[in-house]
């Protein structure tokens, strides 16, 4: 069955491309470290952005 | 540090916009062309006729096609949630990762393992069994709409969560509330029978291109019958549902509602505008007394009655809004745009205090204003009360397309039933029905623009606004990842239209082929 075949061939491109390249080069985590660290660059971030 | 650019918050909000836009093409046609071709398996299974079976499994064919291509488009959301989007998500903490996890891990094994019989099991297990996997498929995915729609109406309205200034999340205290507050419910039930009728509007759509065609007569008919009472079953149900919407963003967004209607000047026994124009570039921010519009029909008493139950109610305008002083539904007056950008203020200042304060009774004075506030937290990141106010005319246009669409969807299923096998007869009706394929999604897709852009400045209602949501990153690098969609999809667009188009052109399985 050529259609299946076909879709089975764009599932796994596209799963591909997503994980492998856009996630690996594209769409790091922005938060790094433990939870500690994170929620210090958060809260810093939140509070540094009142409006002035 | 630095201010944020404003264009970093455009095209951070471009870059979402278009993926969500691009999500948004595949998914309501796998909600809704899967019970079409639920209830045509049903029909087989019920009458014994091989005819059914031919229908539901081109259906299933188109189906398949539309759900392989978008499966996973959903996940690119959720990497910008954790690039793009960073301190949103740390922020929203357990209420968005809950409903996520839980789609993610439910939903997709039990649309598997259905799927994988409803494609391959037509001669392996019973009839019954197969449509019981075809059923559960096409629920697997509906639940997965609703922790997704769960998670955007809590952003729109909300509620069951506490903030916790030492973790700087928001915490569930109340899963029931989250999961069932009255603006998921509602926001689902629009969704999906909006969606539905999206299925509809496809199926009797390519069944009048069969004929136009002269082709596959008799499937085209069996088909245009179904999904003509599906259809129009389905858009009486969205006209309801988006009436109950429309009471849900009276109640907690006002100022969605203002700008859907056009409406600067509020006041009791508001009428609803039916159609108009809207006076290009007039200024919705602004206190002059200009007239807005160049042209409007309204529906007298319409929208008090929509938004209060009352023909003679109160409906804040834009100006109303800003400026507060008026009284709320219970009874309270409401505040103006200054005083709530303040205690945002005062709220924000409050939870950098309590976190860089160490003794206890320091801490806990500062708690005591940051719970006070906190109701008014995001404001506290605006600049002027104008960036409150969302695109009038984006909202104003998208919601009267979205829902003067709907009305002719009601007259278009309803004239087909009463057409019968007639429709054979009627060309200009089969090509009117096949041009409006493309319309389902315009009015799906506006409906979207009225639930995102309408709730403008907002990441979450009232606490978050996008300036304080998205990450600290190089415009030039959200760029980037902007035009990769673009490029991205359109491919898989283009992909899938060829290949749908394809198997439309091949048409259902003939007699002689059917097993
Ligand atoms: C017939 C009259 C209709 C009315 C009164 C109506 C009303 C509404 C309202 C008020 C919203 C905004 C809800 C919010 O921001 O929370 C909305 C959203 C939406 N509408 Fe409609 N609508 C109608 C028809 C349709 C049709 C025909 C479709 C598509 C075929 C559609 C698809 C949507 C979608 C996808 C959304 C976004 C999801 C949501 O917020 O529920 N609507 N509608």
């Amino acid at each position: 069955m050529t259609l299946g075949r076909t879709l089975w061939c764009i599932i796994l491109i596209k799963l591909f491309i997503m994980f492998a390249v856009l996630r690996v080069f594209f769409f790091p985590a922005y938060l790094q470290g433990d939870d500690q660290e994170k929620q210090q660059r958060v809260s810093d971030e939140l509070t540094e952005r009142i409006a002035p | 540090m630095e201010p944020i650019d404003s264009s970093l918050v455009d095209w951070s909000r471009a870059q979402f916009a278009l993926t969500a836009m691009y999500h948004w093409l595949f998914v309501p046609l796998t909600l809704g062309l899967g019970v079409v071709m639920a209830i045509m398996e049903t029909l087989y299974v019920r009458t014994g006729r091989e005819f059914w079976k031919r229908t539901a499994r081109f259906w299933m064919k188109l189906f398949g096609i539309n759900f392989a291509m978008g499966v996973a488009t959903g996940i690119i959301l959720e990497f910008e949630f954790g690039t793009n989007w960073s301190n949103y998500s740390w922020f929203v903490g357990d209420i968005f990762g809950a409903p996520l996890a839980i789609e993610g891990i439910l939903a997709f094994f039990m649309e598997s393992t259905f799927i994988a019989v409803m494609y391959f099991g037509w001669n392996k297990v019973s009839k019954r069994a197969h449509l019981a996997s075809t059923w559960l498929t096409i629920i697997g995915a509906t639940i997965s709409a609703w922790w997704i729609l769960v998670a955007n109406a809590w952003m729109q309205h909300p509620v069951g969560m506490e903030f916790n200034p030492d973790t700087v999340r928001n915490e569930m205290v109340d899963f029931a509330a989250v999961a069932f507050s009255p603006v998921a419910v509602v926001k689902f039930c629009h969704t999906v029978t909006s969606s539905w009728v999206l299925g509809a509007v496809f199926v009797v759509g390519v069944s009048c291109w069969y004929l136009l065609r002269g082709r596959h007569r008799e499937f085209a008919l069996g088909s245009i019958r179904v999904a003509a009472w599906f259809g129009l079953a389905a858009s009486l149900l969205t006209a309801h549902t988006g009436h109950l919407s429309g009471r849900d963003i009276a109640l907690y967004q006002p100022m969605k509602l203002a700008a859907a209607e056009g409406l600067y000047e509020g006041g009791t026994e508001q009428g609803l505008v039916l159609g108009g124009i809207l006076r290009p570039g007039a200024d919705w921010v602004g206190g002059n007394g200009d007239d807005r519009f160049l042209l409007k029909v309204e529906l007298p008493y319409a929208l008090s009655y929509l938004a209060t139950h009352d023909l003679q109610g109160y409906v804040p305008g834009i100006r109303n809004l800003l400026e507060g002083d008026y009284r709320l539904p219970d009874g309270s007056v409401a505040l103006s745009a200054e005083e709530m950008m303040k205690r945002g203020r005062v709220a924000i200042d409050a939870l950098a205090r309590y976190r860089a304060a160490s003794p206890p009774e320091e801490k806990a004075a500062a708690l005591a204003v940051l719970r006070e506030n906190f109701p008014w937290f995001g404001y506290g990141y605006l600049k002027s009360p104008g960036e409150l106010v969302p695109s009038v005319p984006l909202t104003f246009y998208s919601f009267r397309i979205m829902v003067m669409l709907g009305g002719y969807f009601i007259v278009l299923f309803a004239g087909l039933l009463l057409l019968g096998q007639r429709v054979t007869r009627w060309k200009l009706v089969q090509l009117a029905v096949v041009l409006t394929i493309p319309l389902a999604w315009l009015a799906s897709q506006s409906g979207w623009v009225v639930a995102e852009v309408g709730r403008q400045p907002w990441a979450i209602q009232g606490l978050l606004p996008n300036v304080a949501a998205i990450s600290r990153l190089d415009v030039s690098s959200v760029q980037t990842t902007f035009f990769i969609f673009l490029a991205l999809f359109t491919l898989l667009l283009v992909a899938e239209l060829g290949i749908m188009g394809k198997a439309i052109a091949a048409g259902p399985e003939t007699d002689s082929t059917s097993n």
